[in-house]
């Protein structure tokens, strides 16, 4: 095999996989990992690249994973020649857009993976317009040919009108049986172009991806643009000035090797042994303190969450454990924000900032499972920028903060939404898109029967149901994908849900004026059901500012009290009395109502599940 | 229903803990002085009632000892061990309660033996209480008469509803009438306190229903009424066939309706509430076994799944009366368990049982915490505020309808 750092960039083809979730990507490079020969059958399970538990379990790639491949053209042009692939494999979700760009930015090409009996969806064309930004040759391929329903005719036109290719351009692979696959790389060889640097310049490598591994700290994964990085430099993080000595640098072939360097056109690793993926992000340019290059590759930028929740260890006295599992994750994750907060309803907990509901997710899912600790969140809210009238300008992360004064504007997050369906759903789709104050920004026929919609909708309008209505409404066939849009300013008013006159935090939400209603409507109508009866009556308002806009009463209990006590029932009842003390002591206080934990968690449940399946 | 299945001896008590064969100290330090109380259990129906979860066998072949007909004797065996472990200076007993199950499914010559071997081994007082609870459909004049004549003072009678579809729901046996026909013929018998029991909320209940019952019970000779919300209780066909959607849960809201439509009858026709579920004509018709068990006194229960207290010590026997007669005939303790209280839980106990009663109880029983919750019911309008003042916890008819969650709120 070519060696690191000898290889001349002539020989280098960096390349990614791109596709709508689900499509099989991972299963590609599965199969790729095999034809090179890198690793044989018996070592070779399901998506190999998938490293994570989570990703395992969920059948999704979190993380973009890059591996080195060797490969001797057996067509075209270079037939017989030996070659270095550098392929990425990417995560498909909307959330990790940024982190799908930045491994864009390592490469010169790009496959475009499409399911044959799916279509092009939301996040093709969305990552077809991200590798076109950034000036990808574009190898369209159709995947999954072996499915009885597979239409590769069909959806190679489709293909070919979208990109502008001929439908005999678009080459049919099978993932599952590797038909098609030396083909592609050959096809990769011949058509993606070599990458090109200044060898002699000062050295210049793009950080495309940054994790934490527990025994080795932070394993940082880069792409030389100019120069070379050697074992012994010592580096510098542009972003920052931080120099850091190299431990390691190596690529990853499949499993991770150290060399001696990496040049030019490479794509490989180091290691510094900084613990926390903060001093290592992507996007950022890695460069030599001794000989630092003057200018930064570009297109750097902090991750910044989109949406928020409050997370509260449902046992109060788990606060601790929830501080020391959120460090720990910080440490991994560097688009993670958090802030202590309390909560009247809920105790203490935290306000954390996400890049998107998958986001959320995950984060909630390894917190629960690898510290142990039950957690309620609070429902996601998006960041609302607020001017008062005497000019102070304040942003809002969490409803409770909403100000009290003379408010002049609002502003609020908005998104650029691509929604793909079978064209007899347009109506559904446009009502469901009214209904959440969305405005249509173009639609395109993919073929005769599928549509492409364009609409500008606000973030917060599609943070809760939206998929979920979207696919009910088009019996799973749509596909949505979303890019941050800007903002725009909007009539929006903070809603406040009251027990016997006392507000719940927990329950506060930031809405349209125009659906302050249904939502009071919703959530009153929601605690009714929830909350048990009391010793007294509980009204439950839905307000706006001092205005009250739905109420509901929970009736005051008449009958508590068992009808016979007995010699024989003295026990019994002493032990249920015991118990449902216990039970009380479980109760949140909101003034003298009592309320279940379970209420909290049942009133905050919006269908997050679903957030991984976009 | 009831087979007789080949039984492993029940696990008992360990030796030495404490139970009935090993009387703690502490238990038997006041035995002299507190009132004591004979229960004996009969574990005999003619059918199950569908709502019914007491511990009783329809089945006459459980074994030796444990048949109908050998019954009394066995339970005398226990009568027997109970002396012997009470003694040598036994306490005087004030009350005798025989229940069930259904105890007139024995002969009334039965019951008046084990009543003569109670006087036989034990002191009993000269105003002790004997009650026996008694299904209408099996007693006549005749046999009401042999147990008012061996020493039996009072009888409570299971007449449930008056209205027949209510019967019919409840698996009842008897007619409409025949409740209040017995509390008769219990009168004529000699009988000056009788006792009817009422269940209402039965599903199908309706208020008229409800009305006519408590008017057929005040037109009989009574002294005593008792009425339970009906309970339904895991494991009874009743609970089957509400989880099925055969029968509707019944309402709380109806439940409280009833027990207020209940208290106002009934205290227009002189029966004053004693306990949340009691009313009585007078101070001396109130049932005093009962009452013996809300004081927390010391009673000791004889037969199948009997429970007993003696000075802070629970005790109950192995519940299957094959696997009681087995033991019996073995000479060994029929108690399956047993359970010492501590402070905390006789306090408990004693705040949960106390509430129940019209005398309420002391507010130096509370805790601090107790106390400070107890003036907020009285805000609430759930503790009374002349008692209140007075230094008792008593609750107000809205308060006995929330009497557990007082309890709660009391103990907190
Ligand atoms: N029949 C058939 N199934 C395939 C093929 N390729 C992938 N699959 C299946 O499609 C599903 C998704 O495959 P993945 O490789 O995880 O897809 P992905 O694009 O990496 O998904 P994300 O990383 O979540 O975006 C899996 O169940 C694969 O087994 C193929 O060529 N034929
Ligand atoms: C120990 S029982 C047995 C008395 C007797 N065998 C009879 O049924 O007439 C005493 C009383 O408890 C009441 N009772 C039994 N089960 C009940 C239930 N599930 N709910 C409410 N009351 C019940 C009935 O009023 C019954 O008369
Ligand atoms: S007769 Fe009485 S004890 Fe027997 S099953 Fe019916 S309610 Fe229960
Ligand atoms: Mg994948």
């Amino acid at each position: 095999m070519t060696t690191p750092a000898t290889t001349d960039p002539a020989l280098i083809r960096n390349f990614c996989i791109i596709a709508h979730i689900d499509h099989g990507k991972s299963t590609l490079a599965d199969r790729m990992l095999e034809v090179t020969g890198l690793v044989e059958g018996r070592h070779m399970r399901a998506q190999y690249l998938d490293r994570m538990d989570i990703e395992r379990e969920r059948g999704i790639t979190i993380k973009a994973q890059n591996v080195r491949l060797p490969w001797t053209p057996r067509s075209g042009a270079h037939t017989g020649t030996e070659y270095v692939l550098d392929m990425i494999d990417t995560p498909g979700h909307v959330d990790f857009t940024y982190e799908v760009s930045r491994s864009l930015a390592a490469c010169e090409g790009a496959v475009l993976l499409v399911d044959a009996a799916q279509g092009i969806e939301a996040q093709t064309l969305a990552n077809l317009y991200l590798a076109l930004e950034n000036d990808l040759t574009i190898i369209p391929v159709l995947n999954k040919i072996d499915l009885p329903a597979a239409q590769p005719e069909r959806y190679a036109e489709e293909i070919a009108h979208i990109i502008g290719c001929e439908p005999g351009d678009v080459l049919r692979v099978s993932g599952k049986t590797g038909v098609g696959v030396p083909e592609l790389l050959d096809l990769i060889v011949d058509r993606i172009p070599a990458p090109t640097g200044e060898a002699a310049g000062p050295a210049r490598a793009m950080i495309f991806d940054s994790v934490y591994d527990i025994y080795r700290g932070v394993i940082t994964y880069v792409r030389v643009v100019d120069g070379r990085i050697s074992a012994r430099d010592k580096i510098k993080m542009m972003s920052t000035g931080a120099t850091h000595e190299l431990l390691e640098i190596g690529v990853i072939s499949p499993e991770p090797k150290p060399v001696e360097s990496l040049g030019v056109g490479e794509v490989g690793y180091f290691i510094t042994g900084v613990k926390d993926v903060r001093q290592s992000r992507v996007g950022d340019t890695v460069t030599l303190q001794h000989k630092p290059a003057a200018e930064s590759i570009g297109g750097y930028r902090d991750p910044k969450p989109m949406v928020y929740s409050g997370l509260y260890p449902i046992d109060g006295s788990e606060y601790p454990l929830l501080r020391e599992a959120l460090d720990k994750l910080l440490l991994n994750d560097a688009a993670l924000t958090y802030e202590p907060e309390t909560s009247a309803a809920l105790g203490f907990g935290f306000r954390v900032g996400f890049l998107g509901l998958l986001h959320l997710e995950i984060v909630r899912e390894r917190l629960e499972r690898e510290a142990g600790i039950s957690l309620i969140s609070t429902a996601p809210n998006v960041v609302y920028r607020v001017v008062m009238e005497d000019g102070t300008e304040i942003t809002v992360t969490n409803p409770s903060d909403w100000p009290e004064g003379k408010i002049s504007a609002i502003y609020e997050p908005i998104v650029n939404a691509t929604i793909i369906a079978p064209s007899d759903y347009t109506g559904a789709i446009m009502e469901l898109c009214q209904g959440r104050r969305g405005q249509l920004g173009g639609m395109d026929y993919l073929s005769e029967s599928r549509v492409e919609l364009r609409y500008v909708l606000p973030l917060g309008e599609i943070i809760f149901d939206f998929f979920d209505a979207l696919k009910s409404r088009t019996r799973g066939y749509a596909s949505l994908d979303y890019s941050e849009g800007g903002e725009q300013e909007s009539k929006l008013v903070k809603v406040d849900i009251l027990l016997q006159g006392e507000a719940v935090d927990a329950f506060s939400a930031i809405v349209h004026k125009d659906k302050a209603y249904s939502y009071g409507v919703m959530m009153a109508g929601k605690l009714r059901e929830l909350i048990p009866r009391q010793q007294f009556e509980v009204p439950i308002q839905a307000a706006v500012g001092s205005r009250v806009i739905a109420r509901e009463t929970v009736r005051a209990i008449r009958k508590d009290v068992l009808a016979k006590c007995y010699g024989g029932d003295i026990t019994r009842k002493r032990k249920l009395l015991e118990k449902q003390k216990e039970g009380k002591k479980r109760m949140k206080m909101v003034g003298r109502v009592e309320v279940p934990q379970e209420a909290f968690v049942a009133a905050l449940s919006t269908n997050e599940s679903t957030a991984s399946k976009k | 229903m009831n087979t007789v299945l080949p039984l492993l001896p029940a696990p008992g008590l360990p030796a030495g803990a404490p139970g009935p064969d090993a009387l703690p100290d502490s238990a038997r330090e006041h035995l002299a002085t507190t009132p004591f109380g004979l229960y004996v259990h009969v574990p005999f129906c003619a059918t199950r009632c569908g709502y019914c979860d007491f511990n009783t066998y329809t089945s006459d072949e459980l074994g030796p000892g444990a048949n109908r007909a050998e019954y009394a004797g066995t339970a005398i065996a226990e009568l027997r061990r109970a002396a012997r472990t009470l003694g040598p200076d036994l306490p005087t007993v004030s009350t005798v309660f025989v229940g069930g199950g259904t105890p007139t499914l024995l002969p009334a010559a039965d019951l008046a033996a084990v009543l003569g071997e109670i006087r036989r081994l034990f002191p009993v007082a000269d105003d002790v209480e004997v009650t026996t609870e008694a299904n209408p459909e099996t007693v006549d004049r005749g046999y009401l008469s042999v147990l008012r004549e061996a020493g039996f003072t009072r009888v409570s009678l299971g007449m449930q509803s008056a209205a027949e579809h209510v019967l019919a729901v409840l698996d009842r046996r008897h007619t409409p009438g025949r409740a209040v026909e017995a509390a008769h013929e219990a009168r004529a018998a000699g009988f000056e306190h009788v006792n009817l029991d009422l269940i209402y909320g039965t599903p199908g209940e309706t208020d008229a229903d409800w009305a006519a019952s408590l008017d057929a019970v005040l037109s009989g000779p009574v002294d005593h009424v008792s009425a339970y919300a009906l309970i339904v209780e895991e494991g009874t066909r009743l609970a089957r066939r509400i989880r099925n959607g055969e029968l509707p849960m019944p309402d709380d809201d109806v439940l409280a309706d009833r027990y207020e439509q209940a208290d106002a009858t009934l205290r227009g026709a002189g029966f004053d509430w004693y306990e949340v579920s009691n009313w009585a004509t007078s101070d001396a018709a109130r049932c005093r076994h009962n009452e013996l068990y809300w004081a927390n006194a010391n009673w000791w229960g004889v037969g199948p799944g009997a429970h007993s207290h003696v000075g802070g010590l629970r005790w109950w026997n192995v519940k299957h009366p094959a696997a009681y007669a087995d033991r019996l005939t073995a000479g060994v303790s029929p108690a399956q368990d047993a359970e010492l209280l501590d402070d905390a839980d006789r306090a408990l106990e004693t705040i949960m049982l106390g509430l129940r009663l019209r005398e309420g109880l002391p507010l130096e029983l509370l805790s601090d915490v107790g106390r400070r919750r107890a003036a907020d019911s009285v805000a609430r309008g759930l503790l009374d505020p002349a008692a209140h003042a007075a230094g008792r916890a008593v609750l107000t008819d809205r308060g006995r309808l929330l009497a557990d969650a007082v309890v709660r709120d009391l103990t907190d």
